[in-house]
């Protein structure tokens, strides 16, 4: 994919067949990430179907109000450059580095939202599960559990979202270049796909982390 | 369209003098070259695993064992175990013939995503280096399966490097996997319908589904594990509630599909070289092929079968007893449609030929104790003895890795554009066939009497049969190093090879030897059923 | 050299019998498979230019054939395998019970009269046997080949395995899950005797009091009685400030959880009941009950079960 835009490598018949096949190949990618998470996320049900009680009492000292905020953000970060491809298609490029900008933006707010602050309060009330865990008592091994599944389920999200920075960014440059444009726009596609990917892991996390332990 | 007899032009360069830089190689997007590099590679790893076995009989010579610390024994057959399977046979066939073949035999320039299958590459190798670092720094001791909370919180070995280094080898298989789904679904050439491709490639993508859909699944597990190991609590860890035996479950998802990974390209090599050496069309070529999909499919629905005394509830044991009958239906399918292939064919005896034979006869015997092992009361006595580990190997080494080198010495001609020397190649089969039954076959007796695996030292009457199979060990690693030095010779002294040494039908046999960097002069197009073989033309032939 | 195990259970022979089926299809296979390869090989090599005739061309006849022909024999080896193990995985009526712990990298056996003894197992010829097994690190295996048994043994829960031995003698005890640098050491045997002669072991080796008058002690001494009342006849106004429920008659009848599921309260439950009771609250009582787990070692949660099994409900008359 080098300058010329619409020339397409030696194995493919055509540059649609090529574009076609990226776009396949994403779907596919994000079938082993389904697969990924999924394995998370049955063992962290599991878990916390035999240790429901600690499970809860860890869960209610999450953070609700940073969580929905988040949620929000990510939503709309996805709505935004969903947008920005509609309008690509049309031609206006323009308007998509906006919206791709706006995306980048609001997954940065959700980095810091969570890290530097969800996580910062986190670790001051001692909710990691180390030596000087917050919770004692019965309770403490569920809670323990449920703040490992937290801090690891987060992270491994944040790598994800990290990622999908990365990805947008250097889209939003190769359109800025010219390189993309409304002739060629597996790339753009492609990473809309994963962007989009990283908000549903979200969304299961979401209520696993905020509002399961909560509800009961 | 009689494809053997049409001699392309040697006009256009081969792949191989398409730049001799160091950078040529380092940078290529070429799956031929791409196979290379993964060939050099995943030889290093198996001379690893080798060295680091030979030390393990070395040591069971002695009941009280000839190497003195426990300790270094159990880091020496996981070392071995890890190295085997993530480094070795998983990637075996697939990144090596799989990669070079696979465009080729469907009549396409390149897969669908060069840079990606160089990418895999790569991480391959960092995998390798921190796995060799885990090595260096003293290696791990929990075996190749890192049962919790053994490898979490008890371990004194590197666990956590080990886990990172496979799960950085297990995303260069996805991207192995992902590579070829697509490139199968996408760059098939005109008229490449499904049922006209070759077993191999239907195997490969069978193969390339449970690597898409399994590997991530350990991918999980293993760093879920490392996290526990690094911070001291986590998911698995039964003081406060975590359970044990979540780790198999998740292990076992990946790691008995996983063996699958390791036998169906085996199959596929197989299904290609016994029509090519019988002359024949192979026998139920539909039912082969679907065999291979039924296999991927039934195989992630028996893994529980790996834990039948954990303790897990009578009645899924009896669930995953029963589907690990079902996954053997379609490999004896297998088996007998290759006997069907021989039936009045006009067999010749290459060395191709001869592994293939072996790896029938081999992979019957292990997949039959295979059967053993799956029947609920026998495995209660026979878990973890050495018959679970004859089953393995007669399955991985006899069966796979003969495959493999069949694999290899049946393509030699095509990937090098050299023939090897025959007559090596039969006595290294022949070597190899018997070292690895004297090796082995004691290990089932041994087992049937109750000698427990991953044991360092053992009650003195077990010790003939670990005489005999040290002994086989030897032989067996002479066997292993032969094809190492006539195979590097004959890329030198080699007599050049034609088009079309073996007489054999398959889009990969009409380009010149070494192919081109770009495969084919022209895209074919493809009219013929695979495995076209005319008897009449071998009778010919041998007039 | 040695070519056969000796059958020292009841389960034995059966197990051998199997064993002996599964064989005797391989060898048939065997036979079958390499006998065509050797015969097509040398019968239809190229080299040989006599007539092949018509080749087979219709298969699917043929492909049916031998795969209903794998299927019985796969679903008879499965029926025949999966009927021993369901007998062998099923605790039997009245067997003497007998504790054992794995731990890096040694058993530790209990017997209900307090007799305790290390990497070796005392049983009597002619009785049914069944172990309670637990381990306090790593996952152990408890295997014994002449008996043709084993069963894996794991932190946090009870597993039961069971055999009846048939003669005596001494036999191999093995650890057959890999636990660590030990491994290969955590090695036993298993002591076969008649039964007058197992009387005189235990006699011999008396201890200080049996399993469950061991429990008891225990029982009063961590506090346990203060809530259960002594003799745990349970915790009312009476004799106790706290209500929590009688233990005596305990053990083999129904409770109701707070989540409405009902448990049969065996070894297993009492044992998490001790370590863990926030995960299986009783219903109708104050989830008040402190966890003991860090407290109590493994085998101290086993006299406590002991003891708890030994108060029948008529005592607290
Ligand atoms: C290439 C790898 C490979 C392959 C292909 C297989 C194939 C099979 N394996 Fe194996 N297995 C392993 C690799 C493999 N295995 C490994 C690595 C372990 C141990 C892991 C560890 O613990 O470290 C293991 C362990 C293992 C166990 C657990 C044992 C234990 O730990 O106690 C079981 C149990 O069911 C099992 C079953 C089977 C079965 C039923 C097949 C079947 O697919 C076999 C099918 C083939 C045939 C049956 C032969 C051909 C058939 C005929 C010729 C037809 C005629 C037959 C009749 C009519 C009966 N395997
Ligand atoms: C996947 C592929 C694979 C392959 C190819 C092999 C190959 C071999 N394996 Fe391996 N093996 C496993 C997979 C494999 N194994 C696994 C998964 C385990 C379980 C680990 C665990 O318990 O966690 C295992 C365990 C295992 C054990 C059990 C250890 C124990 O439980 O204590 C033994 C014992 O004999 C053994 C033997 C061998 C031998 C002799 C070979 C031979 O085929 C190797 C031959 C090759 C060479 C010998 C190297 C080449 C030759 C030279 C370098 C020449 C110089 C050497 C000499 C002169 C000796 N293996
Ligand atoms: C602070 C009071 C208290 C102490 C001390 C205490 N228990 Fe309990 N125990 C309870 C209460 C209350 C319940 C019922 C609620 C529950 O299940 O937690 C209970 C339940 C049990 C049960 C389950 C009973 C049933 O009906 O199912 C067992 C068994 C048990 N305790 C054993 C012990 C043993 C053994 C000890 C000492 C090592 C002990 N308890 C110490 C208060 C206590
Ligand atoms: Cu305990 Cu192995
Ligand atoms: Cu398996």
């Amino acid at each position: 994919m080098h300058d010329e835009a619409v020339a397409h490598e030696f194995q493919y018949a055509s540059a649609s067949h090529q574009a076609d096949t990226a776009v396949a190949g994403m779907w596919l990618f994000l079938a082993t990430e389904v697969v990924f998470f999924g394995a998370l996320f049955l063992s962290w049900i599991f878990a916390r179907h035999f240790n429901q009680a600690g499970f809860d009492a860890g869960a209610e000292r999450s953070e609700l109000e940073i969580g929905t905020i988040n949620t929000v953000i990510l939503i709309t970060g996805s709505l935004v450059y969903s947008l920005g491809v509609v309008l690509i298609e049309k031609g206006k490029t323009r308007a998509f580095i906006m919206c791709a900008a706006a995306a980048w933006l609001l997954g940065l707010a959700f980095m810091i939202l969570k890290f530097a602050i969800e996580w910062r309060h986190d670790l001051d009330r001692h909710m990691f599960p180390g030596a000087d865990f917050g919770i004692t008592g019965d309770l403490a091994g569920g809670a323990k559990l449920f703040w490992s599944f937290y801090f690891f389920g987060t992270f491994v999200h944040g790598v994800h979202l990290a990622v999908g920075l990365g990805l947008v960014a250097w889209v939003i440059l190769r359109v800025w270049q010219g390189a993309f444009s409304a002739a060629y726009l597996a790339p753009v596609l492609v990473v809309g796909l994963y962007w989009t990917f990283v908000d549903i892991v979200w969304l299961i996390l979401y209520p696993l982390i905020y509002l399961i332990g909560r509800a009961t | 369209m009689s494809v053997a007899e049409i001699e392309a032009p040697a006009t256009a360069e081969s792949y191989l003098e398409d730049g001799y830089t160091l950078r040529s190689w380092l940078l290529t997007t070429d799956h031929k070259r791409i196979a290379i590099l993964y060939m050099l590679t995943i030889t290093i790893f198996f001379f690893i695993g080798g060295i680091a076995i030979s030390f393990v009989r070395y040591n069971l010579l002695e009941p009280q064992g000839m190497i003195r610390s426990a300790e270094t024994y159990n880091r020496l057959f996981s070392m071995h175990g890890v190295v085997m399977v993530w480094f070795f046979l998983v990637p075996a066939v697939p990144v090596t013939l799989g990669n070079f073949l696979l465009p080729l035999m469907i009549g396409a320039r390149d897969l669908a995503f060069p840079r990606i299958n160089l990418l895999s590459w790569y991480l391959f190798v960092i995998a390798g280096c921190v796995l060799l670092v885990a090595l260096y720094a003293g290696g791990v001791d929990t075996g190749w399966t890192f049962y919790t909370p053994l490898s979490s919180l008890y371990s004194k070995g590197h666990v956590a490097l080990a886990a990172v280094a496979v799960i950085i080898t297990g995303f260069s298989s996805i991207a192995t996997g992902l590579n070829f789904i697509v490139s199968i679904h996408r760059l098939r050439a005109p008229g490449m319908t499904w049922y006209k491709m070759p077993v191999f490639l239907w195997s490969l993508y069978s193969t390339s589904v449970i690597m898409v859909l399994a590997t991530p699944v350990l991918a999980m597990t293993l760093l879920l594990l490392t996290f526990e190991r690094i911070f001291h609590v986590g998911m698995f860890d039964p003081t406060i509630g975590g359970d044990p035996l979540l780790f198999q479950h998740l292990f076992w998802f990946y790691s008995h599909p996983a063996v699958y990974i390791m036998i169906l390209p085996g199959m596929g090599v197989v299904s290609e070289i016994i029509p090519a050496f019988s002359s024949k069309q192979l026998f139920g070529y539909k039912f082969v092929a679907w065999c291979s999909v039924a296999i991927a499919v039934i195989s992630f629905l028996v893994w529980g079968h790996h834990m039948f005394v954990t303790g897990q509830s009578v009645y899924s044991a009896l669930v995953f007893s029963i589907l690990s009958f079902a996954v053997a239906v379609p490999s004896a399918i297998k088996i007998f449609n290759w006997l069907g292939t021989m039936h009045k064919g006009y067999i010749r005896f290459d060395s191709p030929m001869l592994y293939a034979l072996g790896f029938i006869g081999l992979f019957t015997m292990g997949g039959l104790t295979g059967l053993y092992v799956a029947t609920l009361a026998a495995d209660v006595h026979l878990h973890d003895t050495y018959f679970v580990v004859a089953h393995f190997h007669y399955v991985m080494v006899g069966g796979m890795v003969s495959a493999y080198f069949a694999g290899l010495h049946f393509w030699w001609p095509k990937i090098t554009g050299r023939m090897y020397p025959e007559m090596w190649g039969r006595a290294a089969a022949l070597i190899i066939f018997v070292g690895f039954n004297l090796t082995f076959f004691p290990q089932y007796i041994v087992g049937y009497l109750g000698m427990p695996r991953r044991y360092h030292t053992y009650p003195p009457e077990f010790q003939v049969w670990n005489v005999l199979s040290s002994a086989g060990a030897a032989v067996l690693a002479v066997g292993y190093l032969l094809p190492l030095l006539y195979l590097t010779w004959s890329l030198l002294k080699g007599k050049q090879a034609s088009t079309n040494p073996w007489h054999a039908t398959g889009l990969e046999w009409q380009t010149p030897s070494p192919p081109p960097t770009e495969n084919f002069e022209t895209t074919p197009t493809v009219t013929e059923p695979p495995y076209n073989y005319l008897p009449a033309e071998a009778l010919d032939r041998h007039a | 050299m040695k070519f056969w195990l000796a059958q020292a259970s009841t389960s034995a022979p059966e197990s051998d019998y199997l064993m002996l089926a599964l064989v005797l299809a391989s060898i048939a296979i065997l036979i079958l498979v390499f006998g065509l390869m050797l015969i097509y090989a040398f019968k239809y090599r190229a080299t040989n230019r006599m007539d092949r005739g018509q080749i087979m061309k219709k298969t699917w006849r043929l492909e049916i054939a031998w795969t209903i022909a794998t299927m019985a024999v796969f679903f008879g080896l499965f029926v025949w395998g999966a009927d021993l193990y369901v007998r062998l995985f099923r605790p039997p009526a009245g067997a003497l019970q007998i504790y054992v712990v794995g731990k890096q990298w040694m058993w530790k056996i209990q017997h209900e009269g307090g007799q305790r003894e290390i990497n070796s197992l005392h049983v009597p010829v002619g009785r049914k046997i069944q172990l309670l097994l637990t381990s306090e690190d790593v996952i152990h295996d408890f295997a014994v080949p002449a008996f043709r048994i084993k069963h894996d043994v794991l932190p946090g829960r009870y597993e039961s395995l069971w055999f009846e031995a048939t003669m005596p003698g001494t036999y191999h005890l093995f650890c057959n899950q890999l636990c660590g640098t030990g491994h290969s050491r955590m090695v036993g045997e298993v002591v076969v005797m008649s039964g007058a002669d197992y009387e005189n072991w235990l006699a011999a080796n008396g201890a200080a009091g049996t399993l469950a008058e061991q429990g008891k002690i225990l029982f009063m001494r961590n506090g346990c009685s203060g809530c259960h009342g002594s003799n745990g006849a349970g915790g009312n106004q009476s004799n106790s400030t706290v209500p929590a429920p009688p233990l005596a008659g305990l053990y083999g009848s129904p409770v109701t959880l707070v989540d409405g599921q009902v448990v049969i309260a065996d070894d297993g439950y009492i044992h998490d009941c001790i370590l863990t009771p926030e995960k299986r609250r009783v219903a109708s009582y104050p989830p008040i009950m402190p966890s003991f787990s860090g407290i109590l070692s493994e085998d101290d949660v086993l006299k406590l079960v002991a003891y708890i099994k030994s108060l029948a409900p008529e005592k607290q008359l």
